[in-house]
């Protein structure tokens, strides 16, 4: 579903990401791990279509190319990223935004949008899934919500939305025990053979919930090594290190 | 600058035409001949003119004042003509209409006909400095109300005129006042009997045409005990190169157990988007008098255009328990300039007064906001809320807030929130993600941070006001 081929990427001349090489097929979970500074986030920004980057390489989205596309061209094509940081949009409803977003994929898809009623109906099944209370629908997006709130929307988006691969940037950070059962359980309900994930974290306690195909180190920009998730208990005792030499 | 800022504007501005009509036009310049020749031509009784004399002469002494954070070249009050008008003047019917006339206001959006006015709006149409025609004069002759240009009920209702006009604006006021006071042409004018609702909303579309001619409407608008009126003002303009001058006088009054709802939609030529050179200026003086008890009046604008704007739509909270209401969103980019806001005098006991500004800044546009609250000693128990919040637009524009609070009455309660935000890159691009478009996601931004304002619209102008908003914020996303 996605390839990405030799991906070298700089912002202001500074170069940070340097030969990125990544194939995820549908159905696959794909996690990449790496100290702060990796690169980890622009890799994810890259993909969602985030602009000010200048870009040498490849990036392939069910074989067409994804560059000098504008994110919400990719974001119609089937992608959606979980954001590090929520941004809060005051004076916009909640569930109006969300309406919007989905009505505009449904549309993209040549398929009827939904009215207010029924996608009501639509989201108070899914707020479920992530543990939230109704009191999230009538609140403006973000706006007056802890981490954890915020992450948890994040994930109530995508259950909402459904697209083909989301990208999960750092999802678990700030996150008590319990809130990140949920999301993870969330995460999970998503997951089908149709879909791919990749989740940026740094720990590998989300991982324990989420159980990925295949696990990535990344350190200064470039993927160092790749495994399953014995690397991730690796990198868990051992730091990041041991990789670097 | 962002990449994600859209290239500029080619939207032209919609209602950028010229009406090719013969007027009778005035040469340009100021002074008592001209005057007596306004008087003389629309037919005046002699109080009137003695009115516009003394004005005249009082602006004379006046000078023009400059503590308003706009900046504008000289105006040159001599190179401005003060009257025109339309060949034909008596009109029986509309077929008298010409109809290229009638052409110019179906552009606009208002068919005269009765048959086509579904909506039940009656119009008073003014073109330049005459009103042409007025429709559904009989359905509201029925209530007794009386909605008519301002020069027709000089003649027909003198008696009302002399009580009321200038009794909530006097001719010294201020500069602008009293060149309008001196110099106006028409306007509207309503008067809704007692205990009377009037049976729909009233609405009026201005245009200025002639260049150089600047426009100067009086409107009068008066509830008596326990009536109710709302009444929608909306203007649009041509695209012209020289500066148009708009000075405006609206009075409301309002008696005992009696509420005015005035909105104003209004979307002058606001300039050049690329040079800011030409563009109107709006330097209009609003002013309600809650006179009695239990009266209420309210405010709501939404304003998009001219190149400066100059207003303080206002109440004088004169009668106990008395209301007075204030919602407005202002919006200024490119190079527009705004100084507005609202000014609440409270004088009888428990009076309200609510303010609810809302200001856009987008482009080079810079926006002031001037509050003023006072409450004068005897009126006790009176209760204030402000709020007032302006939204930047990218990295050039500027929103400036100068609250006045005068308070001579312990009793008093008033509450002031004030907040500043911006639409940044980062908003755009969560919402670019999640599929929606640079443009939808302006529009959501700015219609939430406007949905209180809008809210209190009358329906009908609810949706022209957001699609205002839409158009005039195009291509300001940074």
């Amino acid at each position: 579903m996605l390839e990405i081929k030799n991906l070298h990427v700089s912002i202001d001349n500074k170069k940070i990401l340097k030969g990125i090489n990544l194939t995820i097929i549908s159905g696959e979970l794909h996690a990449i791990m790496g100290r702060n500074g990796s690169g980890k986030s622009t890799l994810s920004h890259v993909i969602a279509g985030k602009e000010g980057y200048e870009i040498e390489g490849e990036i392939l989205f069910n074989g067409e190319s994804l560059l000098g596309k504008s994110p919400e061209e990719r974001a119609l094509a089937g992608i959606f990223m979980s954001f590090q940081y929520p941004v809060v949009i005051p004076g916009v409803n909640n569930t109006y935004f969300l309406k919007a977003a989905l009505n505009a994929k449904l549309k993209a898809n040549g398929q009827p949008e939904l009215d207010a009623m029924d996608f009501l109906s639509l989201i108070k099944e899914k707020i479920k899934l992530v543990g939230m209370d109704e009191s999230y629908l009538s609140r403006n997006v973000n706006d007056g919500f802890s981490g954890g709130e915020k992450k948890r929307n994040e994930i109530l988006q995508l259950l909402t939305l459904e697209p083909t691969f989301a990208i999960l940037d750092e999802t678990d950070s700030g996150l008590d025990i319990d809130a990140l059962k949920i999301i993870a359980n969330g995460v999970n309900q998503y997951r089908n053979n149709e879909r791919a994930i990749l989740a940026i974290t740094h720990y590998q306690r989300l991982l324990d919930y989420m159980k990925p195909d295949v696990v990535h180190a990344m350190i200064d920009g470039k993927i160092v090594k790749t495994g399953d998730m014995s690397l991730a208990k690796e990198l868990e005792e051992k730091g990041y290190s041991w990789l670097i030499d | 600058m962002s990449k994600i800022i859209e290239k500029a504007i080619d939207q032209e501005y919609k209602y950028g035409f010229v009406t090719d009509i013969e007027q009778d036009t005035l040469p340009p310049g100021l002074n008592e001949d001209v005057i007596r020749a306004i008087s003389e031509i629309k037919n005046e009784p002699e109080f009137m003119l003695k009115w516009r004399l003394k004005s005249y002469r009082q602006w004379l002494k006046m000078e023009e004042p400059t503590w308003a954070k706009v900046d504008y070249p000289p105006i040159d009050y001599q190179a401005i003509s003060y009257y025109s008008a339309p060949k034909k003047k008596e009109l029986n019917s509309l077929d008298e209409v010409d109809p290229e006339l009638l052409d110019t206001y179906t552009k606009l959006g208002i068919p005269l006909e009765e048959q086509k006015m579904l909506s039940g709006v009656a119009v008073d149409a003014v073109f330049d400095s005459v009103s042409v025609a007025t429709t559904f004069k009989d359905e509201l002759e029925k209530h007794g109300v009386i909605f008519c240009p301002f020069s027709e009920a000089v003649q027909s209702h003198p008696e009302l005129i002399k009580k009321y006009l200038g009794t909530v604006v006097p001719h010294t006021d201020n500069y602008f006042a009293a060149l309008n006071s001196a110099v106006f042409t028409d306007g509207s004018f309503v008067y809704i009997p007692k205990g009377v609702r009037c049976p729909m909303e009233l609405s009026t579309y201005f245009r200025i045409n002639a260049a150089k001619t600047g426009q100067f409407e009086r409107t009068l608008i008066i509830a008596d005990e326990g009536s109710y009126v709302s009444y929608l003002e909306g203007c649009t303009a041509p695209m012209r190169d020289e500066n148009q001058l708009h000075a405006a006088v609206v009075e409301l009054v309002a008696h005992e157990d009696a509420t005015i709802k005035y909105s104003t939609v209004q979307n002058w030529y606001p300039g050049d988007p690329k040079t800011g050179k030409g563009g109107i200026y709006n330097f209009v003086t609003k002013r309600g008098a809650c006179l009695e008890e239990n009266s209420k009046i309210s405010w709501t604008q939404v304003e998009t255009g001219s190149a400066i704007t100059w207003k303080y739509p206002s109440c004088i909270l004169k009668g106990d328990n008395s209301v007075g209401e204030f919602y407005s969103v202002a919006l200024t980019n490119n190079f527009q300039q705004a100084d507005t806001g609202t000014k609440m005098v409270h004088l009888g006991k428990n009076t309200k007064s609510t303010i609810i500004s809302k200001g856009i800044s987008a482009g080079k546009g810079q926006q002031t906001y001037r509050g003023g609250v006072k409450i004068m000693k005897n009126a006790d128990n009176a209760r204030n809320y402000s709020q007032c919040d302006s939204m930047l637009i990218g990295e050039q524009c500027g929103a400036h807030t100068f609250p006045y609070i005068d308070v001579r009455n312990p009793s008093a309660q008033m509450e002031h929130e004030a907040s500043t935000s911006s639409i940044g890159e980062d908003q755009i691009y969560y919402c670019n993600q999640r599929g929606i478009s640079t443009e939808d996601a302006v529009s959501l931004i700015v219609n939430g941070f406007c949905k209180e304002v809008f809210k209190e619209l009358p329906m009908e102008f609810a949706v022209e006001a957001q699609k205002l908003m839409e158009v005039s914020l195009e291509g300001a996303v940074g």
